[in-house]
């Protein structure tokens, strides 16, 4: 789960990671009222939506004046802000996060994420801060200091030292940079963070450090003990047929193509659609009916994949070890009379009671289902039946 | 022979009278696993299943001899259970639970590794070799006893791709699912060489996915190492980048971990990469001959 720019930023405040001082709107009128208790004579306008690249797609303005905040909010809310991590659908601003300005001297990038290699949080600094990372990691690679830390032993002087040292800092700068990167290591650990990012992290001409972005993400698996975090979830930043698919215990991702898929277990529903891929086919859905598949789930499947009118044919692809064919294959029959199947379904049922499950099928004698084999022989038929073949 | 476990193997079962735990500590029973024992807190002395039931990982593992056990506790208690099996001496912990938070299997393969415990999962079907010993949850009747080892990041992808060697004519010896998780215990680099030195496995197909470099390592060390033939498939070729897709692991974060690279990794050091998981039978039909 990710969160937005403005709540990453509450969390840091908790632990003492600084940050400018800043008031979340929703409104033009609220943003004013919001730049006039900050004080001051500039202040910055920032779209909140769950995306970087923000300020070069023109969500992120800087204001003068409290007219000017006002101005500018109101252009902000309400517009379509695309970026490179948005896609060109881009994503609609609801909230504007009113900040203080800040005096810039230089932009560095703190960031932590989980090593999987050596199994332990990584601390990753830069100097080009304000860049895009992925940039830097594949052009200047050199310019990218990483830390472990083993949470064994926790972040030490020397893991400090490493970073301050990396990033080339005078003395006088070392203390809080390292004061910075620990009380951040602290944010990551103890919300179970899968990954923060503060770019750019600013150091101020009164040789502070703040976060003048921020952005976290958190495993999924560990939400259960940090409600305050599940609190702070957004739904209108997240798919709406995902997650309704995931109320149903399936597992769905849209994609561009024309065959549908219907599959249990993620790596058989990725290699289902490599297989498509493989044979002239274009996948139009990642869906993985999970262990627990029954008939309900099934037809909630069928209902999610067909809202997508691009869908031309239907790959059910099962192969059965707790998941019983024969549920599934009454799953398709009942999804067939509480939906319009009104496409091509290619079924594929292998492992326990696929005999049964056949049997099944053929008695329903319904004339679109059409009985494949095995996977390759699926796959084939579901791309001839797409091709209209 | 086989890798890691058989016949004889002892073994118990952490979460052994909730509901997943008994379903599937029957179903390995029937498989011919010997099952000597369950742990479950305030249920000691009880039986279950014709098994005493304990207290304390420690106090089963003193009774019955077990060496391995089966973890199917809640998410939120697995690290603790891990912990308490390496502390207890367990020789190797399969943990099938789904959805343990990344911080706690840090923590808990940390404190295996330190008192020496493999561990396998989480995350996953477990671990069988065929027609001897069952301990997870895939569907038993597929493992045909034969001389292919199969290491898989998926359940549904172990039972596919075991199910075309058995079709083919050939059989398994020992098949590991491995788990799709950010953080996981024995992959194929711990793996590997366990299969090169089973006189009884003769081909090894290994089934990754997208995320992580598990496959690039393996590549390496198959490279260096490795004289049997291996057999490869990499799962997400068609998946987009930075969505994930259904296991906690497999997401291509920025331009790394894509199914291309581990692919072309793969082929380098000499391993047969099949793009379709529909291929394995055959490309193992091959590997076989040579």
């Amino acid at each position: 789960m990710n969160i937005h720019e403005y709540q990453a930023k509450q969390i840091f405040k908790k632990y003492g990671v600084p940050t400018p001082r800043g008031i979340i709107a929703s409104t033009p009128a609220q943003a004013a009222i919001n730049a006039s208790e900050l004080g001051g004579d500039i202040w910055v306008v920032k779209a909140q939506i769950h995306a970087g690249g923000r300020g070069l797609g023109g969500g992120v303005k800087l204001a003068r004046s409290i007219d000017e905040v006002r101005t500018l909010a109101s252009e902000i809310l309400g517009m379509t802000l695309v970026t490179h991590q948005t896609g060109p659908e881009g994503k609609l601003v609801q909230k504007v996060y009113i900040e203080e300005g800040a005096d810039i001297k230089a932009e560095l990038y703190l960031g932590v994420v989980l090593d999987r290699a050596k199994e332990m949080p990584v601390i990753m600094a830069s100097t080009e801060g304000g860049m895009d990372i992925e940039t830097v990691a594949e052009n200047t690679p050199e310019k990218i200091i990483k830390v472990a830390v083993d949470p064994a032993i926790g972040f030490q002087g020397f893991h400090g030292r490493e970073l301050a040292f990396g990033l080339g800092l005078p003395k006088e700068e070392q203390g809080k940079f390292i004061k910075f990167a620990a009380a951040l290591y602290k944010v990551y650990m103890e919300n179970d963070a899968e990954m923060i990012e503060i770019n750019p992290l600013i150091k101020t001409a009164s040789g502070d450090f703040m976060a003048l972005d921020g952005k976290m993400g958190f495993d999924d698996s560990a939400l259960g003990r940090h409600p305050e975090i599940e609190d702070m979830r957004d739904i209108s930043e997240e798919d709406a047929d995902e997650r309704e698919a995931a109320q149903y215990g399936l597992s769905y991702i849209s994609l561009d193509g024309e065959i549908g898929c219907m599959v249990n277990g993620a790596g058989l529903a990725m290699g289902t659609m490599d297989t498509i891929n493989y044979m002239g086919g274009t996948p139009a859905n990642f869906l993985d009916v999970g262990g627990s598949a029954n008939a309900q789930t099934v037809a909630k499947g069928f209902e999610i994949i067909l809202k997508n009118p691009k869908v031309k044919a239907i790959f059910v692809n099962i192969f059965g070890g707790i998941v019983r064919c024969d549920r599934i294959a009454n799953g398709i029959l009942e999804a067939t009379k509480l939906t319009d199947v009104n496409v091509p379904v290619i079924v594929r049922l292998d492992g326990t009671n696929a005999s049964e499950a056949a049997e099944i099928l053929k008695n329903a004698n319904i004339s679109n289902i059409i009985v494949a084999t095995d996977l390759g022989d699926g796959a084939a038929k579901a791309v001839a039946a797409a091709k209209g073949e | 022979m086989s890798i890691l476990v058989n016949k004889d193997t002892k073994v118990i079962v952490q979460g052994f009278t909730g509901k997943e735990g008994s379903f599937h500590a029957e179903q390995c029973m029937a498989y011919g696993t010997k099952i000597v024992g369950g742990v479950t807190p305030n249920k000691g002395g009880q039986e279950h299943l014709g098994q005493p039931v304990f207290n304390t990982v420690k106090e089963a593992v003193e009774t019955t001899g077990a060496t391995v056990s089966m973890i199917f506790v809640p998410p939120a208690f697995v690290a603790d259970a891990v912990m308490e099996a390496a502390d207890a001496g367990i020789d190797l912990a399969v943990i099938i639970t789904e959805g343990a938070p990344v911080r706690d299997m840090q923590a808990a393969k940390a404190y295996a590794t330190k008192h020496n415990m493999k561990t396998i999962g989480p995350n996953c079907p477990g671990i069988i070799t065929a027609e001897e010993c069952k301990i997870g949850i895939m569907p038993g009747m597929i493992f045909k006893k034969g001389n292919v080892g199969l290491i898989s990041k998926s359940g549904t992808l172990t039972y596919e791709g075991a199910n075309q060697v058995v079709k083919e004519g050939f059989g398994i010896s020992t098949a590991v699912g491995i788990g799709g998780d950010p953080i996981i215990g024995l992959s194929y680099k711990q793996l590997l060489p366990m299969f090169e030195a089973d006189p009884e496995t003769h081909c090894i197909v290994m089934i990754g996915e997208i995320g992580g470099d598990l496959e690039i390592q393996a590549a390496a060390y198959i490279k260096e190492h490795i004289t049997k033939p291996v057999v490869a498939f990499i799962a997400g070729q068609t998946a987009p980048k930075g969505k994930r897709m259904g296991h906690a692991g497999a997401i291509i974060s920025g331009s790394a971990g894509t199914a291309a690279e581990k692919m072309a990794a793969l082929e380098a050091a000499g391993v047969t990469v099949v793009v379709s998981p529909a291929e394995i039978g055959k490309a193992v039909t091959k590997a076989m001959a040579k």
